[in-house]
């Protein structure tokens, strides 16, 4: 199967976007230089196409009941117009993906997941809803999407739409408004670390949407943004990336998101007696963060060390373009998991000295 | 894309300057346009001795590590330090910042590399 092409694709031509393939989809990996694009969007704003990423509506009388039974963070006390990060998990405690919900009300729910899951993900649904009263469709291909993020997000975007989004709340969302003289929804919601919005369109429209965000934003020094940056981004923010942080076999408590699994909410979900059962064993690997003490960029797949012993693996390594500094997450023996903790990782075959540090780099800085 | 005269190529975007018994290896303008921003130059150590087509050196940009795989057989005699602190000299002038100065080994493995034009034939075709 070849690559798709996002609505905006040959806007991406036309602004020197160098094209990579990623999770099926051709798309701007970066366009005047990752570190350029990543310290727009931290000072001022940058503006992505993730028109890949998949939307499916869950509607019907046991919308909420459905959902609530698939995710681990709690739907069920959602109100309208809300936004939540939630994992949705198989038998085994495993990620089968990581998504927000947004309700429209109780019999109205949209999901956004990720590009390379929403096949498997809309399956999953699929297979699970027996049961409910529900109707499943998967719209991906009908929706545009950019994501406008950084500090200037907001006045840029007042710019273009009537819609005063001083009242929009962060995790909130608003539909129907008009963004650049086009119906769309828009979400106060983003996977920098900024502040920012998504902002969903039908598909035949997003590229008016891009365009005039671009022209509204020059005096903000707005640059379009790539996937380069949008990993870093992320990264720095201590934000998980599906296939990384986690995956099938990596439980959302190992990775350190137990917040946004409500073992104690009302209603049974998949993956809630694995995940006890773990909790109570007590958990034999941690995602951590760290920080290379020797020379060297730490890579995702790169292991790591501790006295001779294989203890894990790198899930996402960077030299931080805000920090400055060659960091890291991985995933190791919960006994090693300590901050503080000396640990090693080979680089190129040469086991390079590291420490174990918070996972939150950016925090550190504030 | 700026290509040099005077020089060898290979494939993988390396550049050899001959002099006497003695070369310069460095990366292409290519090689460093792709990466992007370079901030780390992994060297190798003066003394150590390496095969013809040895992974000998690594340039990461934010993104990626890609490796430098010596050209020609040889024993690294000089490394480029500045490399060390300033790694951004690659995307500022890969042909004026080396990465190492190697011993050659046997001379003869110069011939099986590009020339200039033939490098430049060969970019036209990977785009």
């Amino acid at each position: 199967m070849s690559a798709k092409k996002t609505p905006i694709y040959d806007e991406h031509l036309k602004l020197g976007g160098k094209i990579v393939e990623y999770a099926g989809w051709l798309m701007p990996v970066e366009y005047e230089g990752l570190v350029a694009e990543h310290e727009a969007v931290r000072n001022d704003c940058g503006l992505f196409d993730v028109s890949h990423m998949g939307e499916i509506t869950v509607k019907g009388k046991d919308a909420t009941k459905l959902v609530d039974y698939l995710m681990t963070n709690d739907i069920s006390t959602m109100t309208d117009n809300q936004v939540i990060y939630t994992l949705m998990c198989n038998e085994n405690g495993g990620v089968v993906d990581d998504l927000l919900v947004y309700r429209y009300n109780e019999n109205y729910l949209y999901l956004v997941v990720n590009a390379a899951n929403t096949d498997k993900d809309y399956d999953w649904i699929l297979k699970h809803m027996d049961s409910f009263e529900v109707e499943i469709e998967n719209i991906s291909d009908n929706v545009g999407e950019v994501a406008l993020q950084g500090p200037k997000a907001q006045k840029v975007l007042q710019k273009l739409t009537d819609y005063d989004l001083n009242g929009l709340k962060f995790f909130h969302f608003v539909d129907g408004i008009e963004v650049a003289g086009v119906k769309a929804m828009v979400s106060r919601t983003g996977y920098t670390g900024e502040d920012g919005f998504e902002i969903y369109t039908d598909k035949n429209d997003i590229v008016k949407v891009w365009r005039e965000i671009l022209k509204a934003g020059e005096e903000e020094n707005i640059k379009p943004a790539g996937l380069g940056c949008r990993d870093t981004l992320r990264f720095e923010a201590s934000l998980p990336l599906y296939g990384h942080e986690f995956n099938d076999e990596i439980t959302p408590l190992e990775a350190g998101f137990k917040y946004f699994v409500k073992l104690d909410k009302k209603s049974d979900f998949i993956g809630k007696e694995a995940l006890t059962k773990q909790l109570e064993e007590g958990l034999k690997r941690k995602l951590v963060g760290f920080e290379m003490v020797d020379r060297g960029i730490p890579r995702e797949g790169y292991e790591v060390y501790k006295d001779g012993e294989k203890i894990g693996h790198v899930t996402t390594g960077y030299h931080s373009p805000t920090l400055k500094k060659n960091i890291g997450n991985a995933l190791i023996k919960a006994e090693f998991a300590e901050i503080g903790t000396p640990i090693e990782i080979m680089i190129r075959n040469k086991p390079c000295k590291a420490q174990v540090i918070s996972k939150k780099f950016l925090n550190k800085k504030k | 894309m700026k290509v040099l005269k005077g020089l060898y190529y290979t494939e993988d975007h390396e550049w050899v300057k001959v002099d006497g018994n003695y070369a310069y290896i460095g990366i292409t303008d290519h090689a460093q346009h792709n990466l992007g921003d370079i901030v780390y130059v992994d060297l190798p150590e003066v003394d150590d001795e390496f095969d013809k087509g040895d992974a000998f050196a690594a340039v990461e940009s934010v993104k990626a590590a890609a490796d430098v795989y010596i050209p020609v057989s040889g024993k690294v005699v000089e490394v480029n330090e500045e490399l060390i602190d300033d790694p951004a000299l690659l995307n500022a002038d890969a042909f004026e910042n080396w990465i190492a100065k190697i011993e050659l080994k046997d001379k003869s493995e110069l011939d099986e590399l590009m020339s200039s034009e033939d490098y430049e034939s060969f970019l036209e075709e990977e785009e």
